[in-house]
């Protein structure tokens, strides 16, 4: 299964299974040098949703798509009610739009939650880092499934869901987002319980996360602020991720291209996003055009390996055979470019200050990735109070339409992850295409036409690899940065 | 009283994740609570465990040569037979073979298999439409028995696979089926006739349904956000889906026909071809096909009738609303 990595010519590296991502992963890796030199990312794991869909009825896309992920629940859905609005020409009012931000909230906020806590943070708390300063702290808060804030967090993010319980029955798969708005109206009672469950998360922010008010994270804007919150802050788990990254020097570890998209996270009932829709390249802001995005082949095991395919005319045909391919996982691609999406890509483009400045000095990497996740968990808290006091509790929830026999829509939104997108075409009043590109699906992308490695292929170049390492750490490090989630990558 | 605590090996293939995203919220206690205190331990879970890569690997080694006693093997997802039998579909990461053997060879050493979700346990979602990966549950290929392990599978304990069906499951459908395990209170005759656990599965969603007032007098929504039954129109199968949801609530105080929405009888087999649209009641001559479960045709119908003229007046017009327009009149019920 491996090689001993040493000098001389590459040695091969295969680590898998890859846990604390969700889903299955394999990442081949070439090493040279006591470096990793070249890697290969493959979703292992191939189901066909998007064949499933095809033939339904339209709507059923509200049961099917959500069942894509366990994880972005939510945002599937999301993505399905947006495309299926977009058929049907219907538009949410109000308290639908504000309903579904605060379930879609919930969802990301939870999911940052559980990245930090269980899935990035527990590397740490490895034997192998046991000589650093740090390592009594980590090994006691974050010992997976064990550490005093693995348990913590957890407890916190069970109170968080009771949001999803309240508002959309259950979590995950709910069915209570529709094209026309929410199928379940909020009453005063309802708010002030929901005000309650939101309070109760800003407090554990407060007290466990950050130990700090949630105003100041929210001043947070210049390196030298973070500095300062390192050196001088209070001493939640923050400050100690700020003192792990500066030890180890995280800030240069997993660094891709530094090309960013977002399509625009919570919607605004007056127009906009509450996080700003466009891209990021070459160190400027352009706004995002769907139109240029295609999904290469070449390195899938995939029908149509020789061309671009745009989402409205793709397909999806798995080849067992193939043996060229080295992943289930399609290669998406903005005007032929690799592009990085997450949270980090949100807060950049959105124009975050500190992210811009961190993004600005050292790219997006391991260190950047993880602050973002961790301030963008403080700004959404903060307009999920301000969304359910806009709730105009007289309003309508759910606006209603018909399914047309032949158009076609993109749903647009973000998951936790980033961009997530639902091309839907409706033939004779069924599904007759239905093509999915989710957020892994752009930062584990293998190689397309031009050979060119996907974002996380990327960023693993120039990993360090210890002499005797199996499953290298800055490996895994870099890998858990991403918060990758993989039954959405492949679908 | 077991002499050590029972373990508990997970693993999963043609899934969502949802039914761990899912269990990471039991409640009263906690997860991690729960297991220990029941004498539960994970020998390795992919989203809880430290271990990655060779680490998982050498631990399978373990299980494999006897090294390593397996109490219980969870299944999370689907198992792929697909492309042409080759199990391709998911090779376990790191090693290249299909998934589905090594779940075969792990069960040989499992004293108990356990289906977690309706995936795992007869296909699923995975499963639907054409079903292109040739997917299956472990011992049910939809409702046929059969499967990745074969209909005559019984694990070492004896028992057939322990299907916790559901899409996703309740958090505490698993631990409560690992806990009735680690106490050796989980026989066969726990089991109903697809094979879920009856302390769950002998209830019916609609007990406890919100809405049961309006299913009386069949006062029915027509569309979403409406209050009313959506049994006629919307799809709902509450009176025929086996589950204590609206009992036991999800996510405090949670259910699907509580959120809004039909229930789709995600706990049975090939719950995910209904045969019509989720959201829409088929009908024959204006009459819904799909009777209450144990109710005769006849009865029914002529309840459904009986009912229908005897509706309220405010049953009848905040079925069709999303808000109580009209509340219950206040009297006094005292006697005498």
């Amino acid at each position: 299964m491996t090689e001993e990595p040493g000098t001389g010519s590459p040695t091969r590296l295969i680590v898998g299974p890859f846990n604390r991502v969700e889903g299955d992963l394999e990442v081949r890796l070439e090493i040279d040098g006591g470096a990793v030199s070249a890697a290969y990312v493959n979703s292992p794991l191939f189901r066909g949703f998007e064949r499933i869909l095809e033939g339904r009825a339209p709507l059923d896309a509200l049961v099917v798509a959500p069942r894509i992920c366990g994880i972005c629940s939510v945002s599937q859905s999301h993505a399905a009610a947006l495309a299926l609005a977009g058929v049907q020409g219907l538009e949410a009012p109000r308290n639908g739009v504000l309903a579904t931000n605060l379930m879609m909230a919930t969802e990301n906020i939870a999911d940052h939650l559980t990245h930090f806590h269980l899935f990035f943070m527990p590397d740490f708390a490895r034997s192998a880092y046991a000589d650093r300063p740090w390592f009594a702290q980590v090994e006691e808060r974050f010992k997976a499934a064990q550490g005093t804030s693995v348990r913590r967090a957890l407890a916190a993010r069970t109170e968080l869901f009771h949001i999803l319980g309240l508002l959309g029955g259950k979590w995950p798969h709910t069915l209570t987002i529709q094209p026309g708005g929410v199928a379940r109206a909020v009453d005063s009672r309802d708010r002030v319980r929901l005000l309650a469950i939101v309070g109760a998360f800003h407090r554990f922010l407060e007290t466990s996360l950050f130990g700090a008010p949630l105003d100041a994270v929210l001043a947070l804007s210049s390196i030298e602020d973070l500095d300062h919150w390192r050196r001088h802050g209070p001493t939640g788990d923050f400050r100690l991720f700020l003192d792990i990254a500066e030890d180890l020097d995280l800030a240069h570890l997993g660094r891709a291209y530094d090309r960013f998209l977002s399509h625009g996270a919570y919607p605004s009932p007056d127009g906009g996003h509450l996080y700003r829709r466009g891209t990021f390249a070459d160190g400027w802001d352009a706004p995002y055009d769907p139109g240029a995005v295609a999904e290469h082949h070449r390195f899938s095991r995939m029908a149509g390996q020789d061309r671009p395919h745009a989402p409205f005319a793709g397909s999806t045909v798995p080849d067992g055979a193939d043996e060229e391919g080295y992943s289930w996982c399609k290669a998406p691609r903005l005007a032929g470019r690799p592009y990085e999406t997450g949270a980090i890509a949100r807060q950049l483009i959105d124009g975050h200050p500190l992210i811009r400045a961190l993004v600005a000095r050292d790219g997006a990497n391991v260190q950047s990735r993880v602050v973002a996740r961790l301030l963008e968990k403080a700004r959404t808290t903060r307009a999920m109070e301000g969304w359910l006091r806009g709730i105009d509790l007289a309003g309508p929830w759910c606006v209603q339409g018909d399914m047309p026999t032949t158009a076609q829509a993109i749903g647009l939104t973000e998951a936790a992850r980033g961009a997530l997108g639902h091309w839907l075409r409706v033939e004779q009043g069924r599904i007759a295409g239905y093509q999915i590109i989710a957020p892994t699906t752009w930062n584990f992308s293998p190689r397309d036409l031009d050979g060119v490695p996907g974002p996380l292929e990327q960023a693993l170049v120039g990993a360090p690899v210890q002499p005797g390492e199996h499953s290298p750490l800055s490996v895994q490090h870099i890998v858990r940065s991403f918060d990758p989630c993989m039954v959405c990558t492949v679908h | 009283m077991r002499n050590r605590p029972l373990s508990v090996l997970w693993l999963q293939s043609g899934g969502c994740g949802g039914c761990t995203t899912s269990m990471l919220c039991a409640e009263s206690p906690d997860l991690l609570t729960s297991l220990e205190t029941t004498g539960i331990r994970l020998l390795w879970h992919p989203s809880l465990s430290e271990e990655t890569g060779a680490e998982v690997l050498a631990l399978f080694d373990r299980i494999l040569s006897g090294d390593e006693p397996l109490d219980v093997l969870c299944v999370e997802g689907s198992l792929l037979r697909g492309p042409n039998g080759t199990g391709r579909f998911h090779a376990l990461a790191g090693t290249g073979r299909p998934t589905i053997d090594w779940v075969r060879d792990l069960a040989a050493m499992a004293e108990h298999l356990v289906a977690v979700g309706t995936c795992a346990a007869y296909g699923g979602v995975t499963a639907a439409g054409e079903n292109i990966t040739d997917a299956c549950g472990l011992q049910y290929d939809g409702r046929q028995r059969g499967g990745a392990l074969g209909s005559a599978f019984r694990s070492r304990s004896g028992l057939p696979v322990v299907n916790v069906a559901g899409c996703p499951t309740h958090p505490n459908w698993v631990t409560e089926t690992l806990m009735l395990l680690a106490d050796d209170g989980l026989a066969e005759g726990d089991l109903d006739a697809y094979q879920r656990p009856r302390f769950y599965a002998d209830h019916l969603v609609h007990h406890g349904c919100p809405r049961n007032e309006y299913y009386e007098y069949k006062a029915s929504a027509e569309k979403s956000s409406d209050l009313g039954c959506m049994m006629e129109n919307m799809g709902c199968l509450g009176t025929q889906a086996h589950a204590d949801c609206n009992t036991r609530l999800w996510n405090g105080e949670g259910s699907c026909t509580r959120g809004g929405y039909a229930c789709i009888n995600c706990t049975a087999p090939e719950f995910e071809e209904p045969g019509h649209p989720f959201q829409q009641t088929p009908k024959f001559a204006g009459i819904p096909i799909g009777l209450p479960t144990d109710m005769p045709k006849a009865w029914f119908v002529a309840l459904a009738s009986l009912a229908k003229a005897a509706t309220p007046e405010r049953v009848r017009r905040n079925a069709t609303a999303d808000r109580i327009v009209v509340p219950p009149s206040v009297r006094n019920t005292n006697k005498g």
